[in-house]
């Protein structure tokens, strides 16, 4: 669909590159051969169904698990070969929202927002109180500073995860799963900042979504995962042609199809007949 | 009976596993507590002081309690022994000793590897459910150094404290019987518990509960850390914690009081 992504450093706008990633755990494979490009400035949405890998990808890129196999490049520097040191001077380059948003629940929700700042930045704790009121109120929760995560919602825990997540103002943010959870109207509100960071501080983001809404309206490139494989890379208008039958009922949300979920009806009377065989036995 | 030679091996080989990661662990720590401050990496001073409270100073009341109650039950199981000889009034330098030497620090040790060993498993089990850990690496910042290092730095501190409290307050526990059931004076007590102890007595239970306070919060934090399997996870840590400590403690002070005895008497 897309021109392979080849084997070798990238050029300088490309800010991400995975190039046959391959995870295993306890010898399963769970990634095989993973590969995409990110342009800087751009939004790429990995999606697909539960269990495909999306978390994985992105915990390899986000130096939470370690390769089996595959290169990928961060900010050109091939992660494989970072040292900790090295990963953690990318790590101030980038910043990660957890699904659960994984704000710091002995933290209120201002000293969440300004703990990246105090420990990285040299910034009077003066300056670091009004950049936490001006990332707060990005992500329009002015005023919260001084409530305890567990006082507010769900959605708002996501929106204070993503004013930590950019509190350094970084050129990359990682999203797994933004909106999972969240009613229609603040999951809208997410995919708007999304957008916003995008267009008014050209950061390029990395989302991990199984939302087709969300997914087709701020994507500029797609990734659709299957089995640890990308059965599809390319433009929102690409994958939608895609004459892929899995790609189709996956963006169609269709329950039958290619995508094995339900055992045929033969199949499933063969295995309750042979269990019941086996009981009988038993007996 | 290959089964059970199985499963001994298996145990054999979680046991070793688990030494060798609290080991590691506690090395980890060594370093982010005295070499990477050299290379402008601090620990984090606020959640220090914040852990010297919740470990230390709110386990006071407890641990006075307990120990005072002990103090109180020895004393009445020395004087019951040593009335049949006739030597009831040698009760003071019995329960003293024994208590600096063993029982003070031994029951602080066991009461917080209950409350705060039990306490660090559950909050750092639950921040790894959370993705919080994973979100700390995220932000380049070392879960070892930013957590891990206070809170065991202050237990090292707090629990030769309050092994020195439990101390205090097992002996009076023991004046308190004695004053009451044998009529003691204040000054003899004091004078007769005193006189056949020497500093080493001291200073040994207060080594042991140094060392006790590494078993604590080395295997409390080894657990949390490594919990997998949400909620059902952290509630395992956490029992394995305070059963694995008290075992180590256990053990740890027989080989310590061994020592002591036999190679420096
Ligand atoms: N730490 C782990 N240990 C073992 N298996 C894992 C681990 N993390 C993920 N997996 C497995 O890898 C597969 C992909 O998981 P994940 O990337 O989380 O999927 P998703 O696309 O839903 O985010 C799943 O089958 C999951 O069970
Ligand atoms: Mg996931």
């Amino acid at each position: 669909m897309n021109a392979p992504v080849p084997n070798e450093p990238p050029p300088e706008d490309i800010i991400l590159r995975a190039h046959g990633l391959v995870k295993e755990f306890d010898g399963r494979r769970v990634l095989d051969g993973v590969s995409f490009d990110v342009k800087r400035g751009e939004v790429l949405v990995i999606m697909g169904g539960s269990g495909c890998g999306k978390s994985t990808t992105l915990r390899i890129l986000i130096g939470l698990e370690k390769l089996n196999g595959g290169r990928a490049w961060l900010f050109g520097k091939e992660i494989s070969q970072a040292s900790e040191k090295e990963f953690n001077a990318l790590r101030r380059r980038f910043g990660v929202l957890f699904q659960s948003g994984a704000l710091f629940n002995s933290m209120t929700v201002g000293e969440n927002v300004a703990l990246p700042l105090q420990q990285h930045s040299d910034l009077d704790e003066n300056i670091i109180q009004i950049m936490v009121r001006m990332k707060l109120e990005m992500v329009g929760l002015t005023g919260f500073e001084h409530l305890k995560p567990s006082e507010i919602s769900g959605g708002m825990k996501k929106r204070v995860g993503l004013a930590r997540a950019i509190a350094l103002d970084p050129e990359l943010v990682f999203y797994d799963e933004p909106s999972a959870g969240l009613d229609p109207v603040v999951s809208a509100v997410i995919d708007e900042l999304i957008l916003d960071l995008k267009n008014k501080m050209g950061i390029t983001s990395v989302v991990v979504t199984h939302h087709m809404d969300s997914a087709f309206k701020i994507a500029d490139k797609m990734v659709y995962l299957y089995q640890g494989r990308v059965l599809a890379y390319g433009t929102p208008d690409e994958i939608r042609n895609s004459d892929d039958p899995i790609v189709q009922q996956f963006i169609r949300g269709e329950p039958d199809g290619p995508i094995p979920l339900k055992t045929s009806r033969d199949v499933y009377l063969q295995t309750l007949a042979g269990f019941a065989d086996e009981r009988i036995d038993k007996t | 009976m290959v089964k059970t030679i199985e499963l001994i091996g298996r145990i054999f080989l979680d046991v070793i596993r688990e030494i060798g990661g609290v080991a590691t662990l506690l090395v980890e720590t060594c370093y982010f507590a005295f070499v990477a401050p050299f290379r402008g990496e601090f620990p984090d001073r606020k959640n220090f002081g914040k852990q010297l409270v919740e470990e230390g100073i709110k386990s006071i009341p407890i641990v006075a309690l307990l120990s005072f109650t002990v103090g109180l039950i020895l004393a009445m199981q020395t004087a019951y022994n040593l009335r049949k000889l006739g030597a009831e009034s040698y009760m003071p330098p019995l329960v003293a000793i024994a208590t600096v030497r063993e029982l003070g620090p031994l029951i602080a040790s066991i009461i917080i590897s209950g409350r705060v060993g039990a306490a660090i498993a559950a909050e750092l089990g639950t921040m790894v459910v959370a993705e919080e850990i994973d979100a700390l690496r995220c932000m380049a910042l070392h879960p070892t150094r930013f957590l891990i290092v206070p809170k065991v730095g202050a237990l090292l501190i707090m629990l030769p404290c309050l092994a020195m409290l439990a101390d205090a307050a097992s002996i009076f526990g023991a004046y308190a019987f004695g004053a009451s059931a044998l009529q003691m004076s204040a000054a003899k007590f004091r004078q007769f518990a005193f006189e056949y102890m020497v500093a080493r007595d001291l200073w040994s239970g207060l080594l042991k509960a140094a060392v006790f306070s590494l078993l604590i919060s080395g295997i409390a934090c080894y657990k949390g850390i490594t919990v997998t399997g949400g909620a059902e996870g952290v509630g395992r840590a956490t029992t394995q914690t305070v059963v694995h400590s008290i075992f180590a403690i256990i053990l740890v002070d027989g080989i310590f009081t061994a020592i002591f005895y036999f190679i420096f008497p």
